[in-house]
């Protein structure tokens, strides 16, 4: 049997490696500033408008004895998360405040600066999305490397391919040429689903927007939902690339990487060199 | 052995927290640097534009039932003005308040409360929505602001319709800290753009902005101005205040507050 030898094939076009990175930067500033936006008013309601008393979710600081603590509560469910959430900071200068400051930007308060950092990334973000999507549809990439084939979806190759995934290994050979159930899957699922929920629920916070499209609220179920709905699937956003990182690393890092810069990613291929 | 280990483990710490502690102000001074910002800031003008463009410039904010009214709805920033001049027009029961409306018009008014509550009127139930996130909704009641200005007539020239309010909400040494609001004549002659004077069927509270408070709907909570004294047509707003239209403006936020 002939030794394995790595080849470089060509895997991402230009302009999916261009949004991709136009991406990063607009998603983590757009994170940071919506934290710095959330931190304005940390507690999140259902419906159209606030039930101050009764919030879903809220994060808050509370008196215990002489002692200040971090209190986030979700539903019924209250947790002490002193340093995280609720009352966060330097020893000798914490502050009540939702998220701790290296999550929100600028790292202070300041909400008039971070509305500006997030609606002028809301606009790359959504321009960049758009570049994103026209491209694929023409280049064939959402056709040919997203959309899941008859194989794919077979019980027996998602189970197959959760199981390899879960073990941490990746194909290495021809079957790396394409992306495998999972990887369609989450990457149809942020680009399709979560990131225009990302953008339909942030236009229905709008009191202007909400003015020609009323039917944003009757979709999302009021502009206090959307809030709401814009903050899990921002968390959502965050799940994704967590795990994108870590399956980034898993499968090799720097070879990752150089795909999504050069385009070439190396697969073992077996056989004499042609 | 435990000596070296928690002096590297301090040291380390040291290490992280500096690090973190310089990556943070580096953010920082990135974030906040003024020609950084103005750049974002052009994002305004096409939030604005986009908006006008696909929103038709009559469509109506949406309008709830009496069901949907807030119990609880908050009253923010000045809630209970201690200007000298305001105290006394509470005290008296704003029997001596005027409505001026002057600037660029051809017939400047000067109205009672009585002759305000006379004029053609809307009552309207809207979700007032805050910049920093929450919601209430309320029920108004005010004279509409697009018949007002036709009985003054606006001169060619003006622009812009702004409110100089009774309260000041920061004190500073220019009296830069009085509050004041300007829109423009697309959202001054908007069917639900009101002087309201009333709140959920009452007398406008004085923590809402009694006696009269503006209520353009389709735009964030600092552009609704409470406690108006006096309308003024402008044709142009840089001469006032900080020069950007509005006391929150002048703190960095939108003119265009309609997201």
């Amino acid at each position: 049997m002939a030794k394995a030898r790595k080849v470089l094939v060509y895997r991402h076009a230009a302009a999916t490696r261009l949004t991709h990175w136009i991406n990063v930067l607009a998603v983590s500033l757009l994170l940071m500033s919506g934290l710095q936006i959330f931190n304005a008013h940390p507690a999140l309601y259902w419906g159209q408008k606030s039930h101050f008393a009764e919030p879903w979710v809220a994060m808050t600081a509370e008196q215990r004895g002489a002692r200040t603590i971090g209190v986030t509560r979700i539903g019924s469910l209250t947790i002490e998360t002193t340093g995280l959430f609720g009352y966060s900071g330097k020893p000798g200068a914490q502050e009540p405040r939702g998220f701790p400051a290296w999550t929100t930007l600028p790292s202070f308060r300041d909400l008039a600066d971070g509305r500006r950092w997030h609606f002028f990334f809301a606009w790359l973000f959504v321009i960049n999305g758009v570049v994103y999507w026209a491209m694929s549809l023409i280049n064939g990439h959402a056709r040919k490397d997203l959309l899941p084939t008859r194989t794919d979806l077979a019980p027996r190759n998602v189970w197959h391919e959760i199981v390899t995934h879960a073990k941490l290994r990746f194909p290495k050979g021809e079957e790396a040429r394409r992306y495998n159930i999972l990887q369609k899957g989450a990457y149809l699922a942020a680009a399709a689903l979560l990131l225009p929920l990302m953008v339909g629920t942030g236009l229905t916070m709008s009191p202007g927007f909400d003015a020609g499209a009323p039917w944003l609220l009757d979709l999302f179920g009021g502009r206090q939902s959307a809030r709401t709905i814009h903050f899990i699937t921002a968390s959502l956003v965050v799940a994704f690339i967590v795990v994108h990182l870590v399956m980034v690393v898993a499968s090799g890092t720097w070879n990752n990487i150089r795909s999504m810069i050069t385009g070439r990613y190396a697969i073992e291929v077996e056989g004499e060199p042609r | 052995m435990t000596g070296p280990t928690t002096d590297r483990r301090g040291w380390l710490k040291v290490a992280a927290a500096s690090l973190g502690g310089l990556w943070l102000a580096a953010c920082d001074k990135f974030a906040t640097d003024p020609k950084t910002l103005k750049v974002l800031a052009r994002a305004e003008g096409l939030t604005r534009r986009a908006q006008r463009l696909v929103v038709d410039r009559k469509a109506l904010a949406r309008e709830f039932s009496a069901a949907d009214i807030s119990p609880d709805f908050r009253a923010n920033g000045s809630i209970n003005p201690d200007d000298k001049d305001y105290r006394a027009h509470v005290a008296a029961g704003f029997a001596d308040y005027r409505l001026v409306i002057d600037g660029l018009v051809e017939r400047p008014l000067s109205l009672s409360l009585a002759e305000l509550r006379a004029q053609p009127a809307r009552t309207q139930i809207t979700r007032h929505d805050c910049v920093e996130g929450w919601s209430s909704i309320g029920k108004w009641t005010g004279a509409r602001l697009g018949p007002l200005l036709d009985q003054a007539g606006l001169k060619k020239t003006a622009r812009y319709i702004v409110f100089h309010c009774a309260d000041t909400l920061e004190q500073t040494l220019d009296s830069s800290g009085q509050y004041y609001e300007s829109i423009d004549l697309v959202d001054a002659y908007h069917p639900q753009t009101i002087l309201a004077y009333a709140m959920n069927d009452k007398v406008l509270p004085v923590a809402h902005g009694a006696p009269v408070r503006l209520r353009v709907e389709r735009q964030l909570g600092y552009k609704q101005a409470k406690y108006v004294m006096r309308l003024e047509a402008v044709e142009d707003f840089t001469h006032m205040g900080r020069g950007n239209g509005g006391f929150w403006e002048d703190r960095g936020y939108e003119w265009y507050a309609g997201i």
